[in-house]
């Protein structure tokens, strides 16, 4: 296989190559450390954090579905200042970039987890908007376009680091909330989050999960996520980060055509722990297939 | 580092209705492999995504060999069931933290229902001194021979009453009043809660070995949690890693 190049640019920070890992699937690394070398990702976008430690949903918090699954996890995380004195520390041995996905109930607790994060060795951040909006009795930060840029706008100005906008794809219109995210001055855009779903188990005559509703992720969403970064793309200059059921170098592909600067594998991982490099591979192997020397030469290709 | 495996099944049989027994070839697994640990099997069918969580039945460190037992409950189970010796299967492991082993300890009693059965047979073999075993089943028991073949003293209770006690293993415990130095458990829910409960009056330290649904089996996910104590406070930890054997101490049993 010749070389190819597989760099890419997400909000002035190189990558040796546009595959990530979905916040909240990979933990830090350490885990899936085991299964596979860190180094040839492209950057590790760790768990949602908060400003202090969060519990999470009761269990059970996993339901499988037909192509997916549906998890309430709930963001359970152990709070930033754990996260920087050992995650970073970790992920800072290997060669690839650190992405912090920030979770939080209120625009203050965003802030600060942001601002905690300021001196801290990290590459990017991750704003998850999909966080219910205790404030605002609990729907998400992310389904509002004037919310989005405000909570953006808020985020942006405490951050030293460039801001990626992680959104949610339980809304009406997509476009016009990415709009709210670049108003607000966003660096970049994530899409796409999981679906709102649920799954009843009729011998039980119950809910599956704990939480009753949870949030549906893999390859059952892909043509949803495909969709909307292309749609997304069209409509916005901003970088954008896509992902929903990548599973192989072709899904990746799918959706680099569709606008996608850099990919994230998420639900992948836990039916085949060593996805992500199957997935670089399967990039490079595309790329061999059909000459294209850069990557960035069949981004947005599809009209 | 780990790897994703491709292990050869050497035998793949029904030993009690709807209860399979399944050998494969795993000599990476023999290896590291503990009393209480699992492994991670993948059916790698289009819908059924996740891996599914099997405990490690035994080990054969001299024929590099892996012995599971499993209860066909669902669509996951059933295409394992319809598995060939010589077809192949992925497969992750061992995963979790498995039983801890004192060498002090003399006399042990292993109380275990249904398909929490399973792993305690591994865990015999490794048990030095006085091992007392009672085991309940809804019916149909499995494994008893083989435990017995290790050393221990087995007792039975079945609900229907078709062999041992009519009845469940407290009520075993209840005729019997054992006195054990440890006691290692596995088995449904309520099963484990009365096994804590008990040994709790007698001070006896219990490691539990907890259930939960699981997707990525190693850590990373956080889906497969369970409630444990924390100083003052409660924390959730992940049954797959810092699991699935809890002391009875740490863990919380309410909401
Ligand atoms: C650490 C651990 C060790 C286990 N060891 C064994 C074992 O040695 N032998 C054995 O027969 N089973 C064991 N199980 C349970 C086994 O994993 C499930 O029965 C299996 O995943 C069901 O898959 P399925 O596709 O057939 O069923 P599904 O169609 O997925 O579900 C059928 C039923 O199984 C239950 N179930 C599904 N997934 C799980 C799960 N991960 N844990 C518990 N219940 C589940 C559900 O409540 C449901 O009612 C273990 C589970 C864990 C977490
Ligand atoms: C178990 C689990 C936990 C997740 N946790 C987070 C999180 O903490 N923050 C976040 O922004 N997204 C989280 N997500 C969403 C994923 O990052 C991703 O957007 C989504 O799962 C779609 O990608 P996939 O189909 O490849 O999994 C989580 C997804 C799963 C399955
Ligand atoms: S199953 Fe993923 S953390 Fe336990």
């Amino acid at each position: 296989m010749t070389k190819v190049n597989m760099k890419v640019n997400i909000s002035g920070v190189e990558l040796k190559n546009p595959v990530m890992t979905a916040s909240g699937t990979f933990g830090s690394g350490i885990e899936y450390g085991e299964f596979v070398d860190l180094n040839r990702l492209g950057a590790v976008v760790v768990k949602g954090i908060a400003n202090t430690s969060w519990k999470g949903n009761a269990s059970p918090r996993v339901a499988e579905t037909f192509g997916g699954m549906l998890n309430s996890v709930g963001l359970q995380n152990p709070g930033v200042d754990e996260f920087i004195q050992k995650d970073i520390p970790f992920l800072r041995k290997y060669d690839t970039k650190i992405i912090v996905n920030i979770a939080g109930k209120t625009v203050e607790e965003y802030c600060e987890v942001v601002k905690k994060l300021a001196t801290a060795d990290i590459d990017l951040l991750e704003l998850n908007i999909s966080c219910p909006n205790v404030k605002e009795g609990g729907v998400s930060f992310g389904t509002d376009a004037k919310m989005v840029e405000y909570v953006t706008k808020q985020v942006k100005r405490v951050s030293k680091q460039p801001l990626i906008v992680k959104l949610t794809p339980n809304v009406t219109d997509i476009v016009e909330i990415a709009k709210g995210a670049e108003a607000g001055g966003a660096d970049g855009l994530s899409l796409i989050n999981t679906l709102l779903g649920m799954a009843i188990d009729i011998h039980k005559r119950k809910p599956v999960l704990a939480n009753v509703v949870g949030g549906l992720s893999g390859p059952a969403i892909k043509p949803v996520a495909i969709r909307m970064v292309y749609q997304v793309a069209k409509a916005v200059g901003l970088p954008i980060i896509g992902m929903g059921g990548i599973m192989t170098g072709e899904d990746a592909i799918e959706f680099i055509q569709a606008g996608a600067t850099g990919v994230a594998v998420g639900t992948a991982n836990f039916i085949n722990p060593t996805a992500t490099m199957d997935v670089l591979e399967g990039i490079g192997k595309y790329m061999n297939q059909y000459g294209v020397e850069k990557i960035s030469d069949i981004r947005g290709i599809i009209a | 580092m780990m790897e994703k495996l491709q292990l050869k099944i050497r035998m793949n049989e029904e030993i009690a209705p709807k209860i399979y027994k399944i050998i494969f070839l795993a000599t990476e697994i023999v290896k590291k492999a503990k009393a209480g640990q699992f492994i991670n099997l993948y059916c790698n069918k289009g819908e059924l995504l996740l891996p599914r969580p099997i405990s490690i039945c035994e080990v054969n460190k001299k024929t590099g060999e892996i012995t599971l037992v499993y209860a066909v409950v669902g669509k996951g189970t059933e295409i394992i069931s319809t598995m060939k010796s010589g077809d192949t299967i992925e497969a992750i492991g061992p995963l979790g933290n498995g039983f801890s082993v004192d060498e002090e300890v003399k006399q042990h009693l292993i109380i275990a229902g249904g398909i929490g059965v399973p792993p305690m047979v591994e865990l015999v073999k490794f048990l030095k001194g006085n091992i007392t075993v009672y085991l309940g089943f809804r019916c149909n028991p499995i494994l008893v021979e083989t435990i017995k073949q290790y050393g221990a003293t087995v007792y039975v209770a079945t609900e229907d009453g078709s062999v041992g006690i009519k009845g469940n293993v407290m009520d075993l415990i209840n005729q019997h009043n054992p006195v054990a130095e440890m006691i290692y458990s596995c088995g449904p829910k309520p099963m484990l809660k009365a096994v804590a409960e008990w040994s709790e009056k007698l001070k006896i330290p219990a490691q539990l070995s907890l259930e939960e649904r699981m997707a990525c089996g190693i850590g990373a996910c956080l889906v497969c949690t369970c409630k444990t104590k924390k100083e003052q406070d409660w924390e959730n930890k992940r049954v797959c890693k810092d699991g699935p054997v809890f002391w009875r101490d740490e863990v919380i049993w309410h909401d």
